[in-house]
């Protein structure tokens, strides 16, 4: 230090210098803290669960235990169930995204519009969304379309048709339409503010150019509404792919695997069959599924925002 | 060949009448100009002739076709907006062809007339640039082209001009009145803005709490304006006003006596008129004359110079403030005492309830 500061002009640079790296570590020094904490939350997990997805661990079983391998993912992939509830994973966040996606468009475009009561109406058609994933199944399953005191089969009843037993007969439909219900008023919600932010004047204009209000729509306000629909679509897929409250309480992954997604799955690897090794091995892919879709996503997203 | 006729044109909101009864036509090729302060109708009224307000009674006509229930896209009207409303997800060329192709025009044709429009309008370089791309005065542009390529009987502008800084503002002004004489389409334009009125117009329509207070042409509102409202809205600075008390009148002039017992014999008729009634003398800042001492005295209490001229303006003894506008290089000063000459050539006559009197001889250019 003493050298540095007899050395005149050049030396003044490099104090210059040292005197901003001393400022970084004090900053990273203050950081650490919080920075370490993070890293323990997430990697800590992390770790363990590949780790876990590595050994013979069943929780019923304790003379099976050691390195596995790669055997855990071996039967898991080679599995019909895990491919099938990849698909219905898949069939799941398409279903919901294209639901609530296409009906909170028209949704938005009709709550748009000037009519009597519009501020309830709005209220309610965005009420779905504050209740919570459990009891919005529950509600649906006993309340609505039970078979035999359901709001729905007394419905079809009064007219003298037999009801259908939607959990049964189209399980995977059905857990799709509740969630769908769910997740509908937050695209409605979204997209109505969206709606709302198109300059009146371009409407008129449209009009003046002899656009009728379909082609108003296609070619003013859906192309105004594609930011605000990349951003709902993210935002739900992240949701959507590990759906289990609903499926949970109404269907537990049945009949078979029919209504079992990725995360159904692996809880009842973990918990109802206390295989621990193959539980992990399945989160492992569910992380990588979910850093496949995000990277294809955020892409997507970010170039429709940047326009 | 457009013409454009309104026939008692009215328009309710709730309970609240807007427009009230507005009669109106509008020659082929005529530039009429709609101007009057904010919230006088005359936007609403432009947007009832768009189709873009109902119309609640009366007839609106164009080429002779009751349109009162045409949509607003079959009126074969175009309508540049204030905010220009240019479509922001299409770039130059595809906001030009939207009309267009929205009316089944086959592709050649489009691609022939938008390129020949954009020619007009040096617009060029920017047919595949999206509006965000392009300043004020290319959006306005723009704006101009879609009209235009729709190839309207009638423009409808809707201060067209008003988000446009001064420099642009002058030189767009310049540009629209050379497209009109260009293209020779009927116009109707809303402004708040008097000099665009008065340089473009063929025909100014002032209105005032959605009524029709003059229809003229812009040197007949300047010279011969209505009444009391048409006076003060018309000319800037505006119109000066002195009350008066009349005296008596034949066919060559009425006379009247000013505050300070002056009398001024003003060329208008007054027939009718009682002596004593109290009336309005108007007269124009370019109009007054200063001199250093006489009657109808004031003191100087600001001067304005703009260079080219001067305004000076004069507290008056009983509180009112009268601008006279004078030469550039005149050298009056603050605090002196001024006294002011009224020609009554140039004096307007206003009766009390605000119309004006006809003048004895109309102004040349405003026959």
């Amino acid at each position: 230090m003493q050298a540095v500061l007899q050395h005149s002009p050049s030396s003044e640079v490099s104090s210059e210098r040292r005197k901003n790296a001393s400022a970084k570590r004090t900053g990273f020094l203050l950081l650490s803290p919080s920075v370490l904490l993070l890293l323990v939350w997430s990697i800590v997990p992390l770790v363990m669960t590949l780790w876990y997805s590595v050994q013979n661990y069943n929780l019923v079983d304790p003379t099976l235990h050691g390195f596995a391998g790669i055997d855990n993912y071996w039967y898991l992939l080679t599995d019909p169930d895990f491919l099938h509830s990849l698909l219905n994973t898949f069939v799941l966040v398409a279903g919901v995204l294209a639901i609530s996606v296409g009906g909170g468009t028209l949704l938005a475009v009709l709550y748009d519009q000037d009519f009597f009561g519009r501020g309830i109406a709005r209220i309610m058609v965005i009420s779905p969304f504050f209740i919570m994933p459990t009891v919005s199944a529950l509600l649906w399953k006993n309340l609505m379309l039970h078979p035999i005191y359901g709001v729905y089969s007394a419905m079809m009843r009064a007219v003298g048709l037999t009801p259908i037993d939607w959990l049964a007969r189209f399980p995977l439909l059905t857990v799709m339409m509740i969630v769908a219900w769910e997740w509908l008023p937050f695209a409605v919600l979204i997209l109505l503010t969206a709606v709302q932010s198109l300059d009146g004047e371009q409407r008129e204009a449209a009009r003046m150019d002899g656009a009728d209000p379909i082609a108003r729509f296609r070619y003013i306000i859906l192309p105004h509404l594609s930011r605000a629909i990349s951003v709902v679509v993210m935002i739900e897929t992240i949701y959507l792919l590990t759906v289990f409250a609903e499926i949970s309480v109404t269907t537990a992954g049945g009949p078979g695997v029919a209504s079992t997604n990725l995360a159904y799955l692996i809880y009842s690897r973990a918990l109802l069959q206390f295989d621990v090794g193959g539980a992990s091995a399945g989160g492992v892919i569910a992380i990588i599924i979910a850093n496949i879709v995000a990277i294809f996503l955020v892409r997507a997203v970010a170039r429709n925002l940047e326009a | 060949m457009a013409t454009v006729e309104l026939k008692n044109l009215r328009k309710t909101y709730l309970t609240e009448e807007i427009i009230k009864g507005i009669s109106l036509s509008i020659e082929d090729r005529e530039f009429v100009v709609f101007v009057g302060p904010s919230g006088c109708g005359k936007s609403t009224l432009l947007r009832m002739i768009a189709g873009l307000e109902d119309i609640t009674s009366g007839d609106l006509l164009i080429d002779g076709q009751r349109v009162n229930d045409v949509e607003p896209g079959k009126r074969g009207l175009a309508m540049v907006f204030q905010s220009y409303a240019l479509y922001p997800h299409m770039d130059v060329y595809k906001n030009m062809e939207f009309g267009l192709k929205l009316a089944g025009m086959p592709e050649a044709e489009r691609r022939e007339k938008i390129e020949h429009v954009a020619r007009t309008l040096q617009l060029e370089p920017y047919l595949h640039h999206k509006p965000g791309q392009l300043s004020g005065g290319q959006r306005q542009r723009v704006a101009i082209g879609r009209a235009i390529v729709r190839n309207p009987k009638v423009f409808l502008f809707d201060e067209p001009l008003s988000n446009l800084d001064a420099a642009l503002r002058g030189q767009m002004r310049v540009e629209l009145s050379a497209l009109h004489r260009k293209l020779g389409a009927t116009t109707i334009y809303v402004t708040h803005d008097q000099v665009e009125a008065m340089t473009m117009a063929d025909k100014i329509v002032v209105l005032q709490k959605g009524v029709v207070e003059q229809i003229g042409s812009p040197l007949e509102l300047y010279h011969h304006p209505r009444n009391l409202f048409v006076a003060r809205f018309i000319g800037s600075p505006p119109m000066n006003f002195f009350p008066a008390i009349f005296q008596g009148g034949d066919t060559t002039g009425s006379a009247v006596q000013l505050r300070d017992g002056s009398t001024l014999y003003v060329p208008v008729t007054s027939p009718g008129l009682l002596p004593g009634t109290k009336v309005t003398v108007g007269i124009r800042p370019e109009h007054v004359e200063l001199a250093a001492s006489g009657p109808n005295s004031g003191v100087v209490e600001v001067i304005e110079r703009l260079g080219a001229i001067t305004l000076v303006h004069v507290r008056m003894p009983d509180g009112q403030i009268i601008v006279v506008q004078m030469d550039g290089a005149v050298l009056t000063d603050v605090d002196t005492r001024v006294s002011l000459t009224l020609p009554p050539g140039n004096c307007h006559l206003f009766a009390p309830d605000g119309v004006a009197f006809e003048a004895c001889h109309r102004h040349p250019l405003a026959a």
